[in-house]
């Protein structure tokens, strides 16, 4: 099996604050990925040891057999769930930075992508509402022709038009080539995006599986079973 | 398409292409969707479409050309047999739903022949 990323025992804490704590995961090439828990489980932890972003306290992370650094910069997309605009810029502006910053970025499927999610080029970033704001930097993200992406909370305050056509670009960006990791709490709206599914809790995954075994050994929805996991 | 995400999708998947074959939406010997274009229209997953066409694969409703792609069967028995499987299938649900209720197979047939 060709792993796109591992973790051994991959621990996080802030000051006396564990994030996460001893986690082993291993991620396939080709396949979407649901890291699914409660608001402060160590889902963003995960994502931005991943981006490079922070660095482990204890244990390793690899991706496409690497530390996070240069390189994995390069292959690895992520979607923060953070505004990181600056206040002058256009949308124009934004497509240019990303056109800048990465070399995989493409800008013909950019320019599309924006169109989809009918957006305008000459629009202000201040001006974006929530979810345009949302399918923005969606766009982006996924305009790079990474190996890995990483999507933090992709439809957290996204009405449902704007959700539909986030699943829709998601599921254009995936190939055999690429593999997507989603973090959320809003299972409902992904789970049938998704192959597999790791439930983290405290800084710790407590279950994990593909998705349609779950399914098929329990009889209810991933949604469902996150309900009786986490009440 | 509209899923219940309680049972596998994939499952689901195929039970919809099955019902299309037999009640003729989808026409013996035609050309499925790739399974990108299947993906990309019912907004699912692409490794669940290619479960769903392996399992058809195995079933023999349906099969593949070198480099053309995946078509339905012409071949009338498994139709056939496909018809019989989802009629079955209602059969089976409806008995079970009428025995759940206390009907007795006797009282059943009673009150389907008053019906029909």
């Amino acid at each position: 099996m060709e792993y796109i990323l591992t973790t051994k025992q991959l621990s996080k804490y802030f000051y006396q604050k564990k994030a996460l704590e001893k986690v082993d995961i291993n991620i396939e090439k080709g396949k979407i990925y649901g890291i699914l828990g409660p608001n402060g489980g160590g889902k963003s932890t995960l994502l931005k040891l991943a981006a490079g972003l922070l660095k482990p306290s204890g244990g390793e992370i690899t991706i496409d057999n690497k530390n996070p650094g240069v390189y994995t910069k390069s292959i690895v997309s992520y979607l923060p769930e953070t505004n990181y605009f600056y206040k002058w810029m256009r949308i124009k502006d934004a497509l240019n930075f990303f056109n800048d910053l990465y070399v995989d970025f493409d800008m013909e499927n950019a320019g599309k992508s924006i169109e989809f999610m009918k957006l305008e080029e000459k629009e202000k970033i201040t001006s974006l509402s929530k979810g345009m704001l949302g399918r923005l930097k969606l766009s982006l993200a996924l305009s790079r022709n990474a190996k890995l992406y990483l999507l933090d909370e992709p439809l957290n305050g996204i009405d449902p038009v704007s959700r539909e056509k986030i699943i829709t670009s998601i599921l254009d960006v995936f190939n055999k080539k690429s593999t997507i990791i989603i973090c959320s709490h809003l299972i409902y709206y992904i789970e049938k995006l998704l192959d597999y599914i790791f439930f983290l809790s405290e800084g710790q995954v407590i279950l994990e599986g593909e998705t349609e075994n779950l399914r098929n050994e329990r009889g209810i929805s991933i949604d469902k079973l996150y309900q009786e996991v986490f009440q | 398409m509209e899923f219940n995400n309680c049972s596998p999708i994939y499952l689901q998947i195929i039970d919809s292409i099955k019902q299309d074959v037999v009640v003729g939406k989808l026409k013996t010997g035609q050309k499925m969707l790739s399974v990108r274009e299947l993906a990309g229209k019912i907004k699912v997953n692409p490794n669940t479409i290619q479960r769903v066409y392996q399992e058809l694969e195995r079933e023999k409703i349906t099969f593949t050309k070198r480099g053309m792609g995946t078509y339905l069967t012409d071949e009338e028995k498994i139709i056939k047999l496909l018809e019989e499987e989802i009629s079955d299938k209602i059969i089976q649900e409806f008995i079970n739903g009428m025995n759940k209720l206390g009907f007795s197979n006797d009282k059943i047939i009673g009150i389907l022949q008053e019906y029909l």
